[in-house]
């Protein structure tokens, strides 16, 4: 039971963070119906920053622990948007219009030119920062097993949590919103009814990014340890979780982003570490087989 | 898109802030590891440095779409003097600023030769010319390339590295080939690809380190193993369609590799096999010295031992293989599983009530696109003669894949020129080992850009219901 309820917290934490990588996934297919493959090394540039302010910040020294976390979340997303910005603008603009495949493999190319140039740019040795939160609330203990849901854990799913409530007003309730939604369900009637398809392509990539740059923030913070490969796989989790959810639908994001966290939390907990990736994209497989579109998808309409 | 100077200079300096935004967190500051945890350090030259390539290289393509020439070009070949003669403070730099000074100076170039602004319009006449060329002298062009390729071990010029690399792009030109079936041809979307590759090569290499299996009697066993495993992968992804389809696959391409990684037992892990015996001419080997009650190919035939022979008649079973991969393509889009594969690209529906059964089909292109991919993975571990599942990461598949789409899906030739590109050319570079990586994602980005159809991308009907519209195709 107490094992239980570490891995259950263990999980959610992680399923946080896969979430807010997953949403950048799935909004950017529902607006434009691409795989943005370089978001995982957003992600990854997200935590470089994030590490970097930590040292500058934590170099001056004398500033309080929640101003330092409030001053990097705000830097790190700020920086990392720029990057997403700038991504759509070089690699994608171009080819709108294009095969879907173009599209696909100049993101691919990003990809590998992002993970280069940070390698380049940083090196290619592990980044490892000293904790910066330590400490944690033990709930529960037997024999000598101890269940901690350590302050950190806490965080991540605060300001998870919160970033989503804020990020989902943001598209049910504002202008913005409405501007994204419409364009995500026909471009050009949307342009053709005042609303500027670039601008609002290009807030989404924004949008995306910044979340990607918390989710790059956490891991930095949590594992403590990032280089700069860091970015594929917890990208190719998070298109998972986004595929798993019904890839284009948020809700179902945030749903996958905690399904693939709880089973890789639970997989290397009772069966064996090696294989969790295995066991996430099985589940994966073994979903879409009954369900062609995700948990939470709408499912293509066949029309003849 | 004519703008005067003014808007130029502004552009330009909007391009330098962004630019500067973006360098300042990764290049102008960076960390290194010192004692007792990490240091930062800062590079602010390299930042002012990178800041103002960017703003000139922005300027000067305005200015050539603007149709100035003279100044751009003078300006290019000068920063291109700078980036070799200046010692900048750091390798990467001076990379970017000769390639940056060079791709200027290409530009002012081409459109000085051709008076083309590289506007889309202009595009058009230069795919047509080439797509009216490639139909006038595509046979003639395929047979001297075929010619170029058996001459080629006999040049004057091509020395051991040379064949070894040109046996390596010969392997990604199969590769591509088969991906081609899958893609290009059914139009599903493969992001595993590796995942066959990976097998036909590790199918080889346990037959002969465990059996003592010859190259030869694995070629057709690791063919057949890697369509089998192409049938399995294809049941459960049937009804997926695109993007679900595309991340089931790589699911599946990490999950052959975890498994390689894992089953330490049966694959040796992450040590990977070595001592993978090399093809062998009719029973014959090429070592120098041959075991007891055998003959080696010199021997036999009476010749200077060369120990270049071995990759000289390597590179020739790759050619011989690559050529019966493209015969077995160009038939089999002639019959009528072809047909239905090019039938359920473009639609399933019709297919469907046309009386196909999309199940085999699609079955069928997975099957067959697989079992190329496991040839080409034997070729490959008899060529490394050592194998890891280092060398089946994620990136080979999308390396494979954008071989396929930058040589225009479904075209045969397009895919050999984008392997000889992609493959040939970084290798070409090995000097510049750190910055190739960065240099091949930059190329498949701009060719993409450039042509988001691939290189040559035209693709006609394979079958016309009159001979005469010719002018209607697309």
């Amino acid at each position: 039971m107490e094992y239980f309820l570490q891995q259950l917290i263990n999980g959610v934490t992680l399923g946080a963070i896969y979430g807010l990588i997953a949403i950048g996934y799935t909004m950017v297919y529902g607006i434009i119906g691409m795989i943005n493959f370089a978001h995982g090394e957003i992600f990854m540039i997200g935590a470089f920053v994030a590490l970097i302010s930590f040292l500058i910040l934590g170099v001056t020294g004398g500033i309080p622990i929640p101003l330092v976390l409030l001053i990097v979340l705000l830097i790190g997303m700020c920086l990392t948007a720029v990057y997403g910005w700038a991504l759509e603008r070089v690699a994608y603009r171009p080819l709108r219009g294009s095969p879907r495949l173009a599209a696909l493999i100049s993101a691919i190319g990003m990809s590998i030119v992002l993970q280069n140039y940070v390698q380049l740019s940083q090196g290619a040795r592990v980044k490892t920062l000293q904790p910066v939160i330590e400490g944690g609330f033990k709930i529960m203990q037997s024999g000598n097993f101890t269940v901690v849901l350590s302050y950190m854990q806490i965080i991540i799913v605060i300001v998870t949590v919160s970033l989503m409530a804020a990020f989902w007003t943001i598209i049910a309730k504002t202008a913005l919103g409405r501007a994204q939604r419409a364009c995500e369900q026909d471009r050009t009637m949307a342009s053709l009814l005042g609303i500027d398809v670039d601008k609002t392509i290009s807030i989404t990539f924004i949008l995306g990014a910044s979340l990607a740059a918390v989710a790059g923030m956490m891991v930095t913070l949590y594992y403590g340890v990032i280089d700069f490969y860091v970015g594929f796989l917890a990208g190719i989790k998070a298109f998972t979780a986004a595929v798993l959810g019904g890839i284009g639908s948020i809700p179902g994001a945030m749903l996958g982003g905690l399904l693939i966290g709880l089973i890789e939390a639970f997989w290397s907990g009772y069966f064996s570490i090696e294989y969790k990736d295995v066991a996430a994209f099985s589940i994966l497989v073994l979903v879409l087989v009954f369900r062609p579109s995700g948990l939470l998808g709408r499912p293509e309409v066949e029309k003849v | 898109m004519r703008q005067d100077w003014f808007a130029t200079l502004k552009e330009s300096a909007l391009t330098a802030a962004v630019a500067a935004a973006l360098m300042l967190p990764l290049i102008g500051l960076y960390t290194s590891t010192k004692a007792g945890g990490l240091a930062i350090g800062t590079r602010w030259t390299e930042l002012a440095i990178g800041v103002v390539l960017i703003f000139l290289g922005r300027f000067a393509l305005l200015r050539i779409q603007n149709g100035d020439r003279l100044i751009p070009l003078i300006g290019g070949a000068i920063v291109m003097i700078v980036g070799f003669l200046l010692p900048l403070p750091n390798g990467l730099l001076t990379v970017c600023c000769i390639a940056g000074g060079a791709i200027v100076f290409l530009r002012c170039c081409l459109a000085w030769v051709t008076g083309n602004l590289g506007l889309e319009a202009e595009k058009q006449p230069i795919a047509a010319r080439t797509q009216a060329f490639l139909k006038k002298y595509g046979l003639w062009l395929g047979l001297a390339v075929l010619v170029f390729a058996i001459i080629f071990p006999w040049l004057p010029f091509v020395d051991r590295r040379f064949i070894d690399l040109a046996t390596l792009v010969l392997i990604y030109v199969m590769l591509g080939w088969g991906l081609n079936i899958v893609v290009g041809l059914a139009g599903l979307l493969d992001l595993g690809y590796v995942a066959f590759y990976a097998i036909g090569a590790y199918s080889f290499a346990l037959l002969s380190s465990n059996y003592d299996m010859s190259f030869w009697a694995c070629l057709p066993v690791a063919a057949m193993l890697a369509a089998f495993l192409g049938i399995l992968l294809g049941f459960p992804v049937l009804r997926l369609r695109g993007d679900y389809l595309a991340i089931v696959t790589l699911g599946f391409g990490e999950m052959i590799r975890i498994i390689l990684i894992n089953w330490v037992d049966f694959t040796k892990g992450p040590d990977g096999i070595s001592g993978i015996p090399k093809p062998t001419f009719f029973g014959l080997s090429f070592s120098r010295r041959p075991p007891e009650d055998t003959e080696s190919f010199h021997q036999f035939f009476d010749l200077q031992y060369a120990s270049v022979d071995r990759i000289i008649f390597l590179f020739y079973v790759v050619l011989g293989l690559a050529l019966l991969t493209n015969a077995f393509i160009l038939r089999i889009r002639k019959l009528p599983i072809g047909r239905a594969w090019e039938a359920l690209r473009e639609d399933e529906i019709a297919c469907r009530s046309l009386g196909l059964n999309p199940t085999n089909i699609k079955l069928s292109a997975f099957a067959l696109g697989a079992m190329f991919g496991g040839l080409a993975g034997a070729v490959f571990a008899a060529r490394q003669s050592f194998i890891s599942p280092e060398s089946f990461t994620f990136i080979e598949s999308a390396i494979i894949l954008a071989i396929v789409v930058l040589g225009g899906m479904g075209s045969q030739v397009g895919v050999a020129i984008a392997a000889v590109l992609l493959i040939g050319l970084p290798e070409w570079f090995r000097e510049l080992q750190e910055y190739r990586m960065l240099a091949f994602g930059a190329l498949m980005v701009a060719i993409m850009v450039w042509r988001p159809r691939g290189l040559l991308s035209f693709r006609e009907p394979t079958l016309r219901l009159h001979d005469d519209d010719s002018g209607l195709s697309r």
